[in-house]
């Protein structure tokens, strides 16, 4: 699988890459990582051997159909789901649990708590992980707020913004927290595709301005090439790792990202390209 | 006529209408008008007083009877029970939550206890606890302990996996993680568990009163009821009766409503 996979980049224009450009210490790394899943019919294997390193600063996208494992994935490095095999560590240290260095952002609207306001979401994490005081938290608070653009907004409760809304302040929420690593778990799914569009460009902004590092899941390729500086393509049951590619400084709807979006799709569904011959 | 600032154009006779409790007012009009009517043609003020001399004998009562006295003793004793009752429960839900086992055991107690009428264990209560207020407290617990726990677990079973996520994200876990993220996520259940257990309390009491009247040296409102019977003062059972339904009404929508409006409903967790 992966020796075909691999084959098939090397003859087009994206630039294979198995390890990150950076030399230094990954912030985070997965090695021979295997998950197995309590499904209806006893375990089954979600996830078989797959490795990853994200640099400081840089932004992975994990990319593939559904039942590939992807969140199944993110939810083992935000320390949900202990792997059946392999490891999972931060800047150098073993993963054995949740914890605020790793903020998550989910694609459910109800992430945020309902009984709290724009603002008391993005402070109760401020306040309740990185013990701050009322003061400092409000205004960290208010800050992250106004860089995902919800200045207005700040003492509305959840059920009073819309869904997009919601998910800025999410974003707010786990960027404020200024976690070793931001995890997002198709968090522009469940939007329609104008927001969706607006919500990508946002999140690009926010997380360029704050040198956040990033692991994204996604079934959009689209979605992956706009936000990714690499890619990591995984395949479905059980999900295995079928290429890595640096994708860093494409321009959206350029001729090079369509030809991107054509290879990426051709590198995930190679029967599909067989039969459109 | 027309230009007196008073009269109720048919404009403003419908906004009026908008409002619901005008609405629920008039309905109480009707029932009025209704009670007063079908009393008159019965002539009979020991089967029906007339809605006016129930009125009369309600002030009567308050002033020379005692009755704000006997509410008072009612009231005092359902506290009691009432609050007894909610620290056990929440003791018990608490390691319910904590724990798989004594989450089985609660909901098998719940299961068997649940539909067993609070008043059913009262003859058990006076062998055991003697004619006094422990029996009524006894009963009063077990008529709120059961609905509010099943009410309960079933709220902290229905929280939303991805709040519990972004809890344990944040590091959040055992009383910090009930208290900050379970109980509120789980305020509309506890709500309507603490009103269900409300509900269930001021009916046993009034009904356990009914049966064993004085508790403490003076009666509480089912002996007042049950007194005024035996001397066939039925206006004044009336009385009694609307004392009962005027202040489970005050509680419900006073302290209940209020609560909701200002948590659960303010957050969008209830319509």
């Amino acid at each position: 699988m992966t020796g075909r996979a691999a084959e098939a980049v090397s003859v087009h224009s994206l630039r294979r890459s198995d390890v990150p450009v950076t030399a230094s210490l990954p912030v985070l790394s997965t090695k021979g990582l295997s998950l197995v899943y309590d499904g209806a019919r006893g375990q089954h294997l979600a996830v078989d051997n797959v490795g990853l390193e994200i640099a400081q600063g840089e932004r992975l996208v994990l990319l593939g159909p559904s039942g590939c494992g992807k969140s199944t994935i993110l939810k083992a490095v935000a320390g949900f789901h202990s792997p059946a095999s392999g490891t999972i560590s931060l800047r150098g240290k073993p993963v054995s649990g949740p914890g605020p260095d790793r903020v998550v952002v989910f694609q459910e609207f109800d992430q945020l708590l309902p009984w709290k306001t724009a603002l008391g979401n993005v402070m109760f994490p401020l306040l309740r992980a990185r013990k701050l005081s009322r003061t400092e938290a409000r205004q960290q608070a208010e800050d992250a707020l106004e860089r995902v653009g919800l200045t207005r907004a700040l003492n509305q409760f959840p059920h009073e913004l819309s869904g997009g809304m919601k998910q800025r302040v999410a974003i707010a929420r786990a960027l404020a927290m200024r976690p070793d690593v931001l995890l997002m778990d198709e968090p522009f799914a469940a939007l329609d595709a104008l927001t969706r569009s607006r919500l990508q460009a946002d999140l690009l902004r926010v997380v360029e301005d704050a040198k956040a590092t990033l692991l994204f899941v996604t079934h959009s390729i689209e979605e992956a090439l706009l936000i990714g500086t690499r890619l990591h393509l995984l395949s479905a049951h059980p999900g295995r790792t079928l290429a890595t590619l640096d994708v860093a400084g494409l321009i959206p709807a350029s001729p090079a990202f369509t030809r991107a979006k054509t290879e990426v799709h051709d590198l995930l569904f190679p029967q599909a390209e067989a039969a459109d011959v | 006529m027309s230009d007196l600032p008073i009269v109720l154009r048919p404009a403003r006779i419908a906004h009026l209408w908008e409002n619901q409790i005008v609405r629920r007012l008039v309905v109480l009009v009707l029932l009025g008008i209704l009670w007063e009517l079908v009393a008159l043609w019965q002539n009979n003020p020991i089967m029906l007083p007339r809605l006016s001399t129930t009125l009369g004998a309600l002030v009567e009562a308050f002033r020379d009877d005692r009755l704000l006295g006997a509410a008072w003793v009612s009231l005092s004793v359902l506290l009691k029970g009432y609050g007894l009752a909610l620290s056990i429960a929440l003791v018990l839900v608490a390691l319910a939550a904590a724990n798989r086992f004594a989450r089985d055991a609660l909901q098998t107690l719940t299961a068997m206890f649940n539909p067993l009428p609070a008043i059913a264990l009262l003859p058990l209560a006076l062998l055991w606890f003697g004619l006094n207020e422990s029996s009524l407290i006894f009963v009063l617990c077990h008529a709120v302990i059961w609905p509010f726990a099943l009410a309960a677990l079933q709220g902290f079973e229905s929280v939303p996996e991805t709040q519990r996520l972004v809890g344990r994200n944040y590091g959040l876990r055992g009383p910090a993680f009930v208290a900050l993220i379970l109980a509120p996520a789980a305020l509309p259940s506890l709500l309507s568990g603490l009103k269900i257990g409300w509900a269930f309390a001021w009916r046993t009491l009034i009904a356990a009163e009914l049966v064993f009247g004085v508790s403490s040296g003076s009666g509480g409102l089912g002996w007042f009821i049950y007194r005024n019977r035996n001397e066939l003062y039925t206006d004044k059972v009336f009385a009694g009766l609307l004392v009962v339904i005027l202040i489970g009404l005050i509680v419900e929508l006073g302290v209940f409503r209020t609560i909701e409006n200002r948590t659960v409903r303010r957050w969008g967790m209830q319509k």
